[in-house]
């Protein structure tokens, strides 16, 4: 186990590695001087040009500023916001909880709705009601989270007034996006858990626990679900990726501070620092984060850890 | 033997041809026909595919007609309708500047779909290309492709889409490589674990050994494998490309008003959703349905073509 777990930690590294670098490079990338995007929109003379470029290094070799790039980054300093004119660390750390909170929320609804109606479905097998679940299940599937969001603020907000429409803060706000984002990944799932629970109600070991006369109740929890639920367990986690993408979209639907919502309004206002700094805050969450669902799932099922 | 179109229900049809022998003539069928005769007929006898292949048939030829069926000029504004609601001479209503939403969202799929076809399209071109040296060469080659593979997972895809798009800038072409690139990781998997499961079999080796080149060997005899997953895949990425790259243009970030664009569209109906929800709903509408379609159209075709699914 041990072991595993670190092979696991070895493979991450040049992956996050690799993301420094492609965020790094980002800004070298942009067609043009990357100093015109720290100089605003204001014209530039030569000499003032020459002075910006000394400053932030860029007249240095690409290898040396992306060390010192990669340097501070670790220590999480990923520089400054040219609007805000604040570390970047700071504006990412203020909005984070939101966005902890609303992926969470979502994922723990994805979670129990998706597994409920998937293993729902798979035993009422063939019946209309295993039918309606899955046609409500690819509705979910299709059904893009801006549009759910929308429609979820016409109905519970302007038609019912129940919800307040935008904001953050209190249970009452949370409610819609949450909905809004979980209610693809939940479908997923919910098609997933069907299939899968089809498979292992086929297994002799389901057919030995009804044969020796097992509840059903206990068959289906017991031996089927368990094993059912293993490949749950990696989509979910892949499913993380899907909301926190969707997180970009939900916080800026419902105006909730958050890290996604702060990354499209600094590609909107080409304030570059913090476009870097917020899709590496991103992109090494996301790994890590799978990095500790992958370990999890180690736990759960042993034949993981001896492959 | 009496010719049945292959396309009929071989029980069915055969049942009511010949009682006695109920099940001799679909055997026979299916030696006559072959394999892709026996695949053809698989997928028209799926529900799925058939509903969600005519659906989608029925967005494209509406977006090709746009020009000729839409009632009213898509941009033109018309400042005396504005936000009328769904009548008889707008059916959608009218937008803030009295714009016919039935003829924007008409409109509206000659820059969604494309978004769809080409960034599928580069994701597939660049996807199976990278998935055919990995899984053929192996080693170094191998090693190096699956780490920028790993590179690529490790942005969620509309991150990755944004993060193109902020260096890039947003425009129609831009968003679709954006959308493209994102989607490059699945196709190298799945050409790659194709690859790996038939390039040891008898016929490619026995291809190699009378002296084909590799590019033959790749092209001629590993390839067509990697055809049926390709397309089940291909498929169902339309329906996701479709959503991210509405969501850029939804942001902001792609395709820009006033071009009618189902994603800018609900962006701007947004801003009017409690003076005039048809603005934002029918557009929506648009996006979901053909993705629902095209979505339906890919598990009716996974259920037909592959072949891990078979019985």
């Amino acid at each position: 186990m041990t072991h595993y777990i670190a092979q696991r930690i070895v493979q991450v590294i040049p992956v996050i590695a690799g993301i420094s670098v492609v965020t790094f490079l980002m800004l070298h990338l942009v067609p043009g001087d990357p100093v015109l995007l720290f100089a605003g929109d204001k014209p530039l003379s030569e000499e003032r040009a020459a002075e910006i470029r000394h400053q932030l290094g860029l007249d240095r070799p690409l290898l040396e500023q992306y060390w010192d790039y990669a340097r501070k980054a670790v220590v999480g300093d990923l520089g400054v916001g040219l609007r805000s004119q604040r570390p970047v660390r700071d504006s990412i750390l203020e909005v984070l909880p939101s966005t902890v909170q609303l992926t969470l929320a979502a994922l723990t609804f994805a979670a129990v709705v998706g597994i409920s109606l998937g293993v729902f479905a798979a035993v009422s097998h063939g019946s209309w009601a295993d039918t309606a679940t899955m046609a409500l299940a690819m509705l979910g599937v299709s059904m893009p989270v801006f549009y759910s969001s929308l429609l979820l603020i016409l109905l519970f907000s302007f038609t019912l007034a129940w919800l307040p429409a935008t904001g953050q803060g209190g249970i009452e706000r949370l409610i819609m996006p949450t909905l809004a984002l979980g209610m693809t990944s939940s479908a997923v799932l919910a098609r997933l858990v069907r299939s899968s629970m089809l498979e292992v109600l086929r297994q002799e070991y389901v057919v030995t626990a009804r044969a020796k006369g097992l509840a059903e109740r206990l068959v289906l929890v017991r031996h089927a679900l368990k094993n059912a639920l293993i490949p749950a367990v990696t989509v979910l986690g892949l499913q993380l990726g899907a909301l926190l993408g969707g997180a970009v979209i939900t916080e800026t639907i419902f105006s909730r501070p958050g890290v996604g919502r702060l990354a499209v309004d600094a590609i909107g206002s080409r304030d570059f620092p913090l476009v870097q700094g917020t899709v590496l805050f991103v992109a090494t969450g996301y790994v890590l984060v799978n990095l500790l669902v992958d370990i999890s799932y180690a736990y759960i099922d042993p034949r993981i850890r001896y492959r | 033997m009496r010719s049945v179109s292959p396309l009929a229900d071989p029980l069915s049809s055969a049942a009511a041809a010949a009682p006695a022998f109920p099940l001799a003539v679909p055997k026979e069928r299916r030696a006559q026909y072959g394999p892709a005769g026996d695949t053809l007929r698989r997928i028209l006898h799926s529900k799925s595919a058939l509903v969600g292949g005519a659906l989608v048939l029925l967005v494209v030829l509406l977006a090709l007609l746009a020009p000729l069926i839409s009632p009213y000029d898509p941009i033109q504004a018309n400042q005396r309708s504005s936000l009328e609601p769904p009548s008889s001479a707008h059916p959608m209503g009218a937008d803030r500047f009295g714009r016919d939403v039935l003829s924007r969202v008409l409109w509206g799929g000659r820059w969604s779909l494309p978004v769809g076809f080409v960034s599928v399209g580069i994701a597939a071109i660049c996807g199976v290309t990278l998935g055919l040296l990995a899984g053929y060469y192996g080693g170094t080659v191998d090693a190096l492709i699956m780490r920028f593979v790993d590179l690529l997972l490790a942005f969620p895809s509309i991150l990755l889409a944004l993060a193109i798009i902020a260096v890039l800038g947003g425009s129609l072409f831009n968003v679709m490589i954006a959308v493209g690139i994102a989607a490059i990781p699945e196709y190298v998997r799945v050409t790659r674990g194709t690859v790996l499961s038939v390039k040891e079999r008898e016929y490619v080796l026995a291809a190699r050994l009378v002296g084909c080149r590799d590019q033959l060997v790749l092209v001629r005899h590993i390839l067509p494998n990697v055809g049926a997953p390709l397309i089940v895949l291909a498929t169902l990425g339309m329906a996701s490309a479709i959503i991210t790259g509405s969501a850029l243009s939804f942001l902001g970030l792609g395709i820009r008003p006033p071009i009618p664009e189902w994603g800018n569209m609900l962006a701007d109906g947004r801003e009017f959703l409690q003076r005039g929800w048809w603005i934002a709903c029918f557009p929506g509408l648009a996006i979901m349905l053909t993705v629902l379609s095209i979505n339906l159209l890919g598990d009716g075709l996974r259920d037909a073509l592959d072949p891990r699914l078979r019985q």
